[in-house]
């Protein structure tokens, strides 16, 4: 693996990633016709960190090596940004990132674990992700092994009851090696959250429901990685980031657009997004 | 095999709890990947003696079914093999989409012991009856749906469970049923039981229609008629070859299951048929309605789910082919 630079050039290093995520995760839904370009966007910091900053303890040789940290993208439809994280880590190649949705591609609209290394659930449908992360971390106690869970929520999605039946089980349990990550953009499918269900106080709720909480801006790649290098956030207490980020981040026309929950790039706009974000994609 | 009583022709009857729950302990005892996942009921589970044995391994999620399948695909992806027991009618119609996207499309090694399904509930009513599961199970890709007879096939079935790579649905009976298997009998995934020979008419049943379809080829008999008894306890996969052979071996087909009679065991033998060999069928199950107040047993005897209904379909059945 490429380690990022220590010292202050870290962050300019981590956001070159990011932007090289969000312009191919642009570039694959131009290809396909269809993707969710807005949250590619908003989760693209938070995934580099992870997987670029050397957070996750994975190893893309032995993606299923028992001991691994495990990542659980629940928005499965940020899958275009997820791809391309996977590939900049070396799970899967770029090569088949120009697969992406093409009939029998391994690489679907939704991430899927039996066909892509490196993805730890089938997600898609909202609200499935925490439920899952917290079977995980229990498996770690039981197993008395040391990996960590990490799962990507969007923000929209804690609309679904799930989420919280898991948040009780993952306070009740303690699972302090169990961190949520909510992708704060404010904008769902069809409008801004708060315009379609209210979600805050998010933190409070969160904190209600025993989790240690704290807002970030997920698009420093320098709190990321300051944050993610110092978890949990309390011992015995699961932890809940959540980043406030922009929907679109990074890309003009898209930012804070609804319509682009699902918008897709023209030619002319991958053009635009390749010189805002200053970063090439190889096709 | 505990707590035996006695049904209402002396023969000694079996809640299948039991031989579930026995087979449970005895698994984690050997193999510490099995743990169980619970939705507050421990004794509808019959789960309170495994908390006590292995409480390391045991999570109660609280009533929280979507929640509880989730956990269970995430302890199964941690290399835990979990057991993610509740009463059948808030697993499945609760965790459909768990159960269909964590489990069945993630081919996660999750088995669901699916309690007290069909109309065990009674009087409790149709929201807590699980006539629907069957239907609903059987259409998932990667999914096995097994549904045993008596306490020897429940135990086996479970034991089984553990060599099985993939996700399972067990259906664990709690209307108490006789034995029909002896202590030699051996679970094969996918391969119908020939409980009884017969010519005529062949009977096939799962769960606890399996001694009632028994008690009615008795009846036949006596009748002149003679009557083959099928357990198909995996309704999926699907033993093809035994139903296409009973089409073609005798003049007819009654099935007979606790569930709809739309979709279940008796809508999986008909699609067999209708593609490969057609014959005349019955299918004895619940009709399209929800039941009304009763007993579990006042019920079966209401929707005709009995030895004699059995007996009576078949008859009727072969008059119509004479």
């Amino acid at each position: 693996m490429e380690m990022p630079p220590t010292g202050p050039e870290r962050a300019a290093w981590l956001k070159r990633k990011a932007n090289w995520i969000r312009l191919s995760a642009m570039t694959m839904n131009h290809h396909a016709k269809l993707g969710h370009t807005g949250g590619d966007l908003s989760a693209a910091d938070i995934l580099a960190v992870l997987f670029l900053g050397g957070i996750l303890r994975v190893d893309p040789a032995q993606p299923r090596w028992p001991e691994r940290d495990r990542f659980i993208l629940s928005k499965g439809h940020g899958a275009a940004a997820y791809y391309s994280t996977l590939a900049a880590r070396g799970f899967i190649s770029v090569e088949q990132l120009k697969t992406y949705m093409d009939p029998l591609s391994m690489l679907n609209g939704h991430p899927d674990r039996n066909k892509v290394p490196g993805v730890e659930a089938n997600t898609g449908p909202l609200g499935h992700g925490l439920p899952i992360a917290v079977g995980a971390a229990l498996a770690a106690r039981m197993r008395k092994e040391s990996w960590r869970v990490f799962v990507l929520t969007g923000d929209g999605e804690l609309q679904e009851g799930s989420n919280w039946e898991a948040a009780m089980t993952a306070q009740h349990y303690g699972l302090d090696q169990l961190t949520l990550i909510v992708d704060r953009n404010r904008i769902q499918q069809g409008d801004f959250t708060e315009n379609t269900i209210r979600m805050e106080p998010l933190a409070a709720r969160f904190a209600a429901f025993g989790f240690a909480v704290e807002e970030i801006d997920g698009h420093s790649t320098e709190a990321l990685f300051d944050r993610f290098s110092h978890l949990p956030l309390e011992t015995g207490k699961p932890t809940c980031l959540i980043a406030n980020t922009i929907k679109g981040k990074g890309v003009s026309f898209a930012e804070n657009q609804p319509a682009w929950h699902h918008g897709v790039p023209t030619k002319e706009q991958l053009a635009m997004a390749a010189k805002e974000l200053d970063v090439e994609v190889a096709w | 095999m505990s707590s035996p009583s006695s049904s209402t022709t002396g023969q000694q009857v079996f809640d299948c709890r039991d031989a579930y729950m026995s087979a449970l302990e005895e698994m984690a005892a050997a193999d510490a990947r099995v743990c169980a996942v619970a939705n507050d009921s421990l004794s509808s589970a019959k789960l309170k003696n495994f908390k006590e044995k292995f409480p390391d391994r045991f999570v109660n999620v609280g009533i929280a079914e979507q929640n509880m399948v989730g956990v269970g695909a995430g302890l199964a992806n941690g290399g835990m093999i979990p057991y993610v027991c509740g009463a059948s009618c808030f697993l499945t119609a609760r965790a459909m989409e768990q159960i269909k996207v964590d489990l069945a499309y993630t081919r996660a090694n999750v088995k669901l012991c699916a309690m007290s399904p069909g109309m065990a509930y009674g009087q409790l009513g149709p929201t807590h009856h699980s006539i629907e599961d069957l239907a609903w199970m059987r259409v998932l890709p990667n999914l096995t749906v097994i549904v045993p007879a008596d306490p020897v096939e429940t135990a086996a079935a479970m034991r089984y469970s553990l060599i099985h790579e993939g996700p399972m649905f067990l259906r664990i009976a709690r209307v108490p049923v006789p034995r029909v298997h002896g202590d030699d009998y051996e679970f094969r995934l996918g391969k119908a039981v020939r409980l009884r020979e017969g010519s005529d008419v062949t009977l096939i049943a799962n769960g606890l229609m399996v001694c009632r379809a028994l008690d009615a080829a008795l009846a036949l008999e006596a009748r002149g008629i003679s009557a083959r008894v099928l357990n198909l306890s995996t309704v999926k996969p699907l033993d093809r070859e035994a139903i296409v052979d009973a089409a073609r071996t005798t003049r007819g087909i009654v099935t007979a299951e606790e569930a709809l009679a739309a979709g279940g065991l008796g809508g999986a033998v008909a699609e067999v048929l209708a593609q490969e060999h057609p014959a005349p069928m019955r299918i004895l199950g619940v009709p399209d309605v929800f039941a009304p107040t009763g007993t579990a047993e006042f019920l079966l005897e209401y929707f005709g789910l009995t030895a004699a209904g059995i007996e009576r379909a078949a008859l009727e059945l072969l008059q119509r082919e004479a």
